[in-house]
């Protein structure tokens, strides 16, 4: 079913190419020798893995640090009303004006484009943390301190397994929006990722190019759903079946 | 090697909790008593009365009250304890085995859990997830990890409810089984005076809210003859008007 799905999509493309027009809609094939040509070049694989790294980076950054902050906001009160109404501000803060603000006030650096990216997905990450610390059982934590588990034990098999489903869930919709928030900083004030390949191309007019970095992109996203993300939600939820 | 820990002595003057409307409930209030870690001992009392607000005094998981749990014959430091909560409290995504080994010391021979799960009769649910048992089943594991850390005070908090009569008292039997076998104190709770008198050395009864101690009674009755209804009945009968005279007065 997801060829059919896949190959309905090619069809339709296809279809619609012809009707529209090369200049607007590119056929397959033009798009796909923009992408070989590219790939030939090694310049595809080389934006990629820029962006690639600063997606992970930003990633890395916001995790650990909204975690924290969610954590600390669940496990103490006085902390929770101290940062509320930061991490909501900070939640409609639109992504352009966090991304402006960086490059205006730390330079066109690579520390400001993905301190941008992480600032932009930190308040959901410690939204959701704070969810998850405060849905932790007080019965199991009562039966951890009776039986007197040392800390890493009450981590790994009691507090651990509750927090996983919370962290996947800030995993997923955290790299939704960084994929989404990456290019247009990248765009804003980098010299190479994907972003900036888009904007030249973009200038240029050069449709095929940019779907063929458009889809590279897409398709490397579609990888880590299906290669790490779904295998991940299945190992965690293992015992609930 | 006698046991050098030879008693627990409760004397809560009161203990309270913040009520809906903020102000303090007392849930107990002189409560005295002693007992020695090798008795079997029943608190039995109606729903209320703190009876489970009292185990975790003594177990250290509420330190907010009024008055002092001792463990004499020790250099004041409490002896390993092990709690049997009213639900099993398993962790749902480790296997039976791993609920068990989870309370041993880290380098702690693991195959206790084998010879401990064989002998509650779960030796073929070793790799079981909870989620996957029977609330009797759970109920054999829980005994089975309380059991694990060698305590000198077993609490066992109205460990057999909601369980059908059968299976109940199969844990029941089993319990005891466990118990000769490895002496200990037991502070068992129930509301369910039968099942105290089934059990114990000794009945301690509550009075509904605020909870007091009414009555301290060794159960009339050689362990013997605990199986005969009619003599449990007999005995039921003798001690039930102590609770209902406390309740009166």
């Amino acid at each position: 079913m997801r060829a059919a799905s896949f190959l309905l999509f090619l069809a339709i493309w296809e279809i619609a190419a012809r009707w529209a027009g090369a200049r607007n809609l590119p056929t397959i094939e033009a798009v796909a020798a923009a992408l070989l040509d590219e790939l030939a070049r090694g310049e595809l694989l080389h934006q990629l893995g820029v962006t690639l790294g600063r997606v992970l980076a930003a990633f890395i950054i916001a995790m650990a640090l909204g975690s924290a902050f969610g954590l600390a906001m669940a496990r103490w009160r006085a902390l929770d009303l101290l940062f509320d109404g930061w991490v909501v501000l900070l939640l409609n803060l639109p992504a352009l004006v966090i991304a402006v603000l960086a490059y205006v006030w730390f330079g066109l650096t690579d520390a400001a484009a993905i301190g941008a990216v992480a600032v932009n997905k930190l308040p959901l990450v410690a939204m959701t943390m704070r969810e998850g610390g405060r849905s932790l059982a007080g019965e199991l934590a009562e039966m951890a301190t009776v039986f007197h588990l040392g800390r890493w034990r009450r981590f790994r098999h009691v507090v651990a397994p509750q927090l996983a489903p919370f962290l996947l869930v800030a995993t997923r919709s955290g790299l939704s929006l960084i994929w989404k928030i990456v290019l247009v900083v990248e765009l804003l004030g980098r010299s190479d990722g994907v972003g900036f390949k888009l904007q030249l191309y973009f200038q240029l007019f050069d449709v095929p190019h940019i779907l063929a970095y458009a889809l590279a992109f897409a398709a490397i996203v579609q990888a880590i759903e299906w290669g790490l993300l779904q295998p991940l939600e299945r190992r965690i939820g293992r015992w609930r079946r | 090697m006698a046991p050098v820990i030879r008693e627990l002595e409760v004397a809560v003057r009161e203990k309270a909790f913040a009520g809906p409307d903020g102000a303090p409930r007392i849930v107990l209030r002189d409560v005295d008593f002693r007992m020695r870690l090798d008795e079997f001992v029943a608190i039995v009392g109606p729903s209320g009365a703190g009876k489970t607000t009292l185990l975790k005094i003594i177990a250290g998981l509420d330190t907010a009250f009024a008055g002092a749990v001792r463990f004499t014959g020790t250099a004041g430091a409490a002896p390993p304890i092990g709690f049997v909560f009213q639900e099993p409290r398993l962790l749902p995504w480790r296997s039976v085995f791993e609920n068990i080994a989870l309370v041993l010391p880290r380098h702690a021979d693991r195959s206790a859990v084998t010879r401990l799960l064989g002998e509650v009769g779960l030796a073929d649910f070793a790799d079981a997830l909870p989620p996957r048992l029977s609330l009797g089943m759970a109920r054999r594991v829980a005994l089975a990890r309380a059991l694990a850390v060698a305590p000198d005070l077993l609490l066992m908090d109205e460990p057999f409810v909601s369980l059908d009569r059968p299976t109940a008292e199969r844990l029941r039997v089993l319990l005891l089984t466990l118990w000769r076998a490895r002496p200990c104190g037991v502070l068992f709770v129930t509301h369910d005076l039968r099942e105290a008198v089934a059990l114990a050395d000794r009945i301690l009864l509550f009075s509904a809210a605020p909870g007091r101690l009414v009555a301290d009674v060794a159960v009339p009755l050689p362990r013997d003859r605990r199986a005969d209804p009619a003599a449990v009945d007999a005995v039921c009968a003798a001690i039930a008007p102590l609770q209902g005279r406390a309740a009166v007065s």
